[in-house]
């Protein structure tokens, strides 16, 4: 991922990746078109702008299916896993398992969060970065546009409380 | 060729020329009149001769073969099947473009279905049909399939309203099919079965794009047809064709000079990575490339032997990043026409700047259209790089999310000869970041350095200046379209008054109203359509309008929730046929 220099960086918290990729975790609202157009929290309120025709729009949900694409910090492909095909986290979790051939992803989300290896995140609809497991299941499928496994060892700095921090921020939403 | 009942020979008062003076030296026979006027192709001319006198029109209308309707609301079947008795192929148009962008009803109208029942009657030869934005049901294809014994072709841009269904009557059924293209057609209930019902001994397409589809294709059944179409030059698979597959179809087409590709990310064995990259290298016939989806920098190398003669690299479903952009375009020095996405950013735009001396069009694609994040994409400088270093360039669609005054002035100085220029600044009127003036005098440059310029697209903070402009210079605009722009009546009417070859006129969220509208009376039968949504129009000047001008069809729909003044959206065309009579209940014919 190539960074920008430009823009103001100092609110926004940072978990650093292997290879220079980041993750920002936003913590101040976007501008939206409610700019312009005075109100309202959906920010696609204006139909049929920008002109982009449908085809062309990344739709995730094609045919019924959900495919969203999953990478994992070491490994050097991009996996995609079929929400649509799993009824709740636990399936998830065991899928994500067998596709990457390791098994600490689902203590990330038992209560026992401190002593797991990996932090499964994914990026939602807004572009905020997400625990995985923090909204119920159906709100997480429809908002997930990708997900990521995260070595905890590897998330640089904040490391331990990274989940806390995810967690608290999406509280405030 | 065809047994042509022999139609009555012109009596002598065809002798008269068109002031109506007798000119004995001008008998001109039919036959030779009908050879000369059977070269002529283009639609265009053919119907300016037509114009000449009752002679030209007649051998016109017997010798015309490839049928052009922009409108298919501007003319009925009944009309078309009595003036032209031998039409062997069909182009037609439905939906306003407005209805890409979720604008329009979903029943909206433009069903080819009445189409089909006259062709079925007066065209038993017809042999191709390609449509545009039309709505085309399982029952039209059973019916097209089963009627046409000589049909060849089909092709679908953007049509809507067919299931896997319509398409097995066709691959069934058509013999002698050499074109079966869905390109960007809806197919969220198409599946994937008709491809396996080409019968065993069918062989003869050329053409087949399904790059589209949502489902899987049984790649048995596609590799087959394949191996037995010895013609196939051009072959669009969509994303669930995996890139071992692909070699195999490579092997058995190299002599294609279309391809798209399926997904590009799959996980290699080192012999299947040669494997593909020697396919690609022995298809040295390729010019045109798409698909490409996932691909990233370890599998793009593979396509590196077939770029050489590549002329158009069509990367909008690939996500790449710039650098994975530069070192393609290393081996593509070829390239007239490339399409990206705006992740490539300015520094990949450069790169198109550097490698792609021939480059005569740029499409750059938004990744995510709603991101309101300034940061990413393409901004001015990644335009200004390509049109040093494209200085043929003649067709550009920019999103981007900013761009200053002082940029396109350049721009259009590199690169004079664009026809065609469509800027997007993502954000409603915006204007230039760097003066925080309107952009009108971007615009106005274009219109006044492009002299060839036939389609325009404004975007940013613009006023009526920006249509002022436009309306003195661009007298060669055949189509505008306008968003959130202008300050008054005035500037819609600058348009209309100067812009004299204008044919399509598509505006939204504009503070024009009934007196722009109504100022345009004249010319709105010179127009193939007028579209205007969320300005100030009201009822009553639609219906003014309507009254004023019988032969434009006005329609209007009406948003939910709005008063009974108001009129939301408009659509105006000329047409022959009168109101149509298969709109929903939601479009109001006044």
């Amino acid at each position: 991922m190539e960074k920008n220099g430009v823009g103001s960086l100092e609110t926004e918290l940072r978990l650093g990746l292997p290879g220079g990729g980041e993750v920002e975790i936003k913590n101040e609202k976007k501008r939206d078109f409610s700019d312009f157009y005075g109100g309202g929290e959906n920010r696609n309120q204006v139909v049929g702008w920008p002109p982009v025709a449908a085809y062309r729009r990344k739709n995730v949900f094609t045919g019924g299916k959900m495919y969203v694409k999953v990478s994992m910090d070491g490994a050097p492909f991009l996996r995609k896993v079929d929400l649509s095909m799993h009824k709740g986290y636990s399936e998830l979790v065991k899928a994500l398992e067998e596709l990457f051939g390791c098994y600490g992803i689902g203590e990330a989300l038992k209560d026992e969060e401190e002593k797991c290896e990996y932090v499964p995140i994914y990026e939602d609809k807004d572009g905020d970065w997400m625990l995985l497991g923090d909204v119920p299941w159906q709100m997480f499928t429809e908002s997930c546009k990708r997900l990521r496994i995260m070595k905890r060892a590897d998330a640089s700095g904040v490391g331990v409380h990274a989940k806390d921090l995810l967690k608290a921020l999406s509280k405030e939403e | 060729m065809d047994p042509d009942p022999k139609k009555s020979k012109f009596l002598p008062s065809n002798l008269l020329n068109s002031n109506g003076s007798s000119h004995p030296q001008s008998l001109f026979p039919d036959e030779v009149l009908e050879k000369v006027l059977s070269l002529i192709d283009s639609h265009k001319d053919r119907n300016s001769v037509s114009l000449v006198c009752k002679d030209w029109y007649n051998a016109e209308r017997w010798t015309r073969s490839n049928l052009f309707i922009g409108n298919c609301y501007s003319v009925s079947p009944e009309i078309v099947a009595r003036r032209f008795p031998k039409i062997k192929s069909v182009r037609l148009k439905g939906k306003p473009r407005f209805s890409d962008f979720d604008m329009l009803p979903r029943d909206w109208g433009a069903n080819v279905h009445s189409w089909l029942v006259m062709f079925a009657k007066a065209y038993p030869f017809l042999e191709e049909l390609r449509l545009k934005r039309m709505t085309v049901s399982d029952q039209s294809m059973e019916l097209l399939a089963k009627s046409f014994p000589h049909f060849r072709a089909l092709s679908l841009s953007s049509c809507d309203g067919f299931t896997d269904d319509g398409l097995k009557a066709i691959t069934t059924h058509c013999g002698n099919l050499t074109e079966l293209d869905i390109r960007d057609s809806v197919t969220v209930d198409v599946g994937g079965g008709w491809l396996s019902c080409f019968p065993e001994d069918f062989s003869s397409l050329e053409i087949l794009n399904f790059s589209s589809l949502n489902s899987e294709v049984s790649f048995e059944a596609l590799e087959k047809l394949v191996s037995r179409c010895r013609s196939l030059r051009v072959l669009k698979v969509n994303e669930s064709i995996t890139l071992d597959q692909l070699q195999r179809l490579l092997v058995h087409a190299p002599l294609l000079t279309e391809l798209g590709t399926g997904s590009f990310l799959q996980e290699l064995t080192p012999r299947q990575y040669e494997d593909i990259e020697s396919a690609f290298g022995n298809s040295k016939n390729l010019q045109v490339l798409s698909g490409l989806w996932d691909a990233t920098s370890f599998y793009l190398p593979v396509l590196y032997g077939a770029c050489s003669g590549l002329t158009f690299l069509n990367l909008s479903d690939a996500v790449l990043q710039s650098g994975e952009l530069a070192k393609l375009l290393a081996h593509c020095p070829n390239l007239r026409r490339l399409w990206v996405i705006d992740t490539v950013e300015d520094k990949g735009l450069e790169a198109v700047g550097s490698s792609c001396p021939l480059l005569e069009e740029l499409r750059v694609f938004p990744v995510d259209p709603y991101d309101l994040d300034h940061r990413h994409g393409v901004s001015e400088m990644g335009f200004l790089a390509v049109s040093r270093g494209c200085r043929k360039l003649r067709y550009v669609l920019y999103f981007c999310r900013r761009m200053t005054n002082a940029a396109v002035v350049t721009i259009v100085q590199n690169c004079p000869d664009f026809t065609h220029f469509r800027l997007c600044i993502m954000n409603p009127r915006q204007p230039d970041y760097l003066t925080n003036e309107t952009m009108d005098e971007a615009f106005g440059a274009v219109a006044k350095t492009c002299t060839k310029l036939r389609r325009l697209s404004v975007s940013g903070l613009l006023t009526d200046t920006t249509f002022e402009y436009i309306g003195k210079y661009a007298k060669n605009l055949e189509t505008l379209s306008v968003a959130f722009a202008g300050s008054s009546d005035r500037g819609m009417q600058c348009v209309l008054e100067g812009c004299p070859k204008l044919r399509k006129l598509e505006i939204r969220d504009c503070p024009f109203g009934n007196a722009a509208l109504l100022s345009g009376l004249k010319k709105y039968e010179m127009m193939r359509s007028l579209w205007m949504s969320s300005c100030n129009l009201t009822m009553k000047g639609c219906r003014l309008l309507a009254r004023e001008m019988p032969r434009l069809n006005v329609e209007v729909i009406k948003d939910k929730g709005s008063d009974e003044i108001q009129a939301d959206k408009v659509y105006v065309y000329r047409s022959v046929a009168g109101p149509r009579q298969d709109a929903p209940p939601v479009v109001l014919t006044l």
